[in-house]
């Protein structure tokens, strides 16, 4: 065991303690099992805090020897890791972090849950890529997609694609990306090996310029990909979805027959699939783990609470909002929205005009969240009548007995899920 | 109204100007605009278009730095000289963060380079290594008719007046314009820049109404409870006070005066 000083940051300096794999998980293991049963939290953080406190290279320590696979993107990167954790556990001991905490804590602790495991499929928030890759050492990154999304504490998405682009020009991983999204692809171009896949992009409004020209983009190329006239185009594709299909290059199709709804999911599962089989592991037994997957971290999952069927979706960022909307039970089913402007969320919630919320006529709305008020004008502005509420519990109160799909961002779902759970 | 008897609304480039929900201006005047009756058009102005020169406002938003340096490109020359004749024949220009910067002398792209803006607003915009970002309150200059301003701002730029450009605000929480200033925004004829998103008008329903008012004349009130509400709410998250400083019917910090 050695001792170096060692810092990350210029004028930070911190002792730091080389620890061998066993004894940072024991000790990240034990702070989280403390802070549990001192009911401080789930314990999915502060473990990793204390061991990255101790030795700041826990993740490089941790990840030594395994096969690390990486998942990230704006959206979808809960979802998409858990189904590739399912379908890999078909052949080896896996590991992941799938409360959704996926800062290099998160990580650290959830690596530190099992250092037996052979793999570990990891989330990553998008600003850590980068950290990520250096220090994992990935064998397999998975980028998903790229758009607007608490750009006070993320900042730009141009600059975030750009970072992706310089790590993983650097380093030797082989990329599963999606090629529907122009910013993966710029991110992920100049990587060395690229499995490109056709998942699709609902959301536009990140993906109007041309990452190389500035030109606008031309929507119109070959089963409606993207195109520009400087010579940028989507690559070429192993993989295609078309609708709940994955279509091999080689024509041949997997019907998916998902437990979870909407064509986001689809596109997370077509990403997790091709992921999967860049690791050897067969469609067939991997799309078998995946469609057992009913919810996810509580997402999808439906409760009875007085009187309503409450189903709770997780939307954050206009990209996640629209794909959500077409997740939602046709009207009249009503809603109930949930909004939240912390930190973990993004404190500007601007972003709600970016909405299409005029799709939500013919139901009941209710708000409630930190940020009623921010969603309630908007919603307003849209045509749509809404009630205000004061927490989701009232919310569910003044709308009528029956089902009710629940729409709630990130610090404001983690609530309702208390409040919910306590009431049921 | 100048051009005809529709209102006509121009929002410039929101494709490159629209990364923090300031499309929502927009969809503000239009519907305040209609709940007195005015029908109003929004024509959209793309990269590729040429920019309309009879438009009652033009709208531009936030954007992100390569998007900004786009959308300055593309207005140099035949966009901007359109603009200008149409701010010359009693045009509207309200223009938020990266689409204020890019209508003054000149703005300092990512690397902190200066480069040429419309030269619409007497104004130049430097580079700051850190960025201004959270809750704004200003209170107007000059401007009795208007309650505080309220808004969120995320901006590395530094913005400095020229003699003929007005500040919009003194900022009473935030940075706004630059550290130094405690001015937040610059209005020079009926052409109005600010560092507000929120969006800026549907935080500040007094401000859409004197835009609109300035191409249609007087309007009669229009009162919002929700938004009173949200902006009271907001407010005072910025000043740190439970709202106590502030009247929320009158939209005024009251004690301001007394000082």
């Amino acid at each position: 065991m050695g001792v170096s000083w060692s810092g990350p940051d210029a004028g930070h300096v911190v002792l730091a303690v080389a620890l061998p794999p066993r004894v940072i998980g024991a000790l990240a293991r034990i702070v989280s099992t403390t802070s549990r049963l001192a009911r401080r939290g789930g314990g999915s953080v502060i473990g990793g805090r204390v061991a990255l406190r101790v030795d700041p290279l826990s993740l490089v320590r941790l990840t030594a020897g395994r096969m690390v696979v990486l998942v990230s993107g704006t959206n979808g990167k809960t979802t998409t890791t858990r189904l590739l954790a399912e379908a890999l556990r078909s052949r080896f001991r896996v590991v992941t972090n799938t409360s959704g905490a996926n800062m290099p804590p998160g990580m650290v602790s959830a690596l530190a849950a099992d250092i037996s495991a052979e793999v570990a499929v990891l989330e990553v928030d998008e600003a850590y890529l980068r950290t990520a890759v250096e220090q994992a050492a990935p064998v397999l990154v998975v980028l998903l997609n790229l758009s607007r999304d608490q750009l006070d504490r993320v900042g730009e998405v141009g600059l975030l694609a750009r970072s992706w682009q310089e790590v993983l020009s650097r380093h030797e991983v082989q990329v599963v990306a999606n090629a529907d999204d122009p910013l993966v692809v710029s991110a992920a171009e100049r990587a060395g090996n690229v499995v490109w896949v056709a998942a699709g992009l609902a959301w536009r409004g990140d993906a109007h310029g041309c990452t190389r020209c500035g030109r606008n983009l031309r929507w119109d190329g070959p089963d409606a990909s993207w195109w520009c006239e400087c010579g940028n185009r989507r690559p070429e594709v192993m993989w295609r979805l078309i609708g709940s299909d994955l279509v091999a290059r080689d024509g041949s199709v997997l019907h998916l027959t998902l437990s979870l709804p909407g064509r986001a999911n689809s596109a997370n599962a077509a990403m997790a699939l091709a992921a999967a089989a860049c690791l050897d592991v067969s469609l067939g037994a991997a799309h078998q783990a995946m469609t057992a997957v009913g919810s996810v971290n509580g997402r999808y999952l439906a409760a009875d609470v007085a009187g309503r069927n409450v189903r709770v979706l997780l939307a954050k960022n206009p990209a996640g909002w629209l794909e959500t909307l077409g997740m939602l039970r046709a009207p009249p089913t009503p809603l109930l929205l949930a909004l939240n402007g912390r930190v973990a969320d993004g404190r500007d919630v601007s972003w709600v005009w970016d909405v299409p919320v005029e799709q939500l006529r013919d139901r009941p709305v209710v708000v409630c969240g930190e940020r009623r008020l921010d969603l309630g004008v908007r919603l307003r502005h849209g045509g749509i009548p809404v009630s205000i509420a004061r927490d989701a519990l009232a919310g569910l109160g003044a709308l009528p007995p029956g089902p009710v799909d629940l729409v709630a961002n990130y610090t404001a779902f983690q609530d309702v899920w208390r409040k919910l759970s306590d009431a049921a | 109204m100048p051009h005809s008897d529709k209102l006509r609304l121009v929002s410039v480039y929101p494709e490159l100007l629209g990364t923090y929900g300031d499309t929502g201006n927009v969809c503000v005047l239009q519907q305040r605009a209609a709940r007195r009756g005015i029908c109003a058009d929004v024509v959209t102005a793309s990269v590729g278009d040429p920019m309309p020169t009879s438009g009652d406002i033009y709208l531009l938003g936030g954007g992100e730095d390569l998007n900004q340096m786009q959308a300055a490109e593309r207005l140099q020359g035949h966009g901007a000289a359109a603009l200008a004749k149409a701010v010359a024949g009693g045009a509207v220009v309200f223009a938020v963060c990266a689409g204020f910067q890019i209508l003054g002398a000149t703005f300092a792209d990512e690397d902190g380079t200066l480069v040429p803006g419309a030269g619409l607003l007497d104004v130049v915009t430097t580079r700051s290594g850190k960025r201004a970002v959270g809750e704004v309150v200003a209170e107007p200059v000059n401007r009795p008719e208007l309650p505080v301003l309220t808004g969120y701002e995320n901006h590395a730029g530094r913005t400095t007046l020229g003699a003929e450009a007005v500040p919009l605000g003194r900022t009473l929480a935030g940075v706004g314009n630059s550290e130094g200033s405690r001015t937040e925004g610059a209005c020079q004829g009926r052409v109005v820049g600010t560092y507000l998103h929120g969006p800026a008008l549907a935080r500040n329903p007094a401000l859409a109404d004197l835009l609109l008012q300035w191409v249609v004349g007087a309007l009669p009130p229009l009162p919002d409870p929700m938004v009173e509400q949200l902006r009271s709410e907001r407010i005072a998250a910025a000043l740190g006070t439970p709202g106590s400083r502030f009247s929320a019917s009158a939209g005024r910090l009251v004690s301001r005066s007394r000082y």
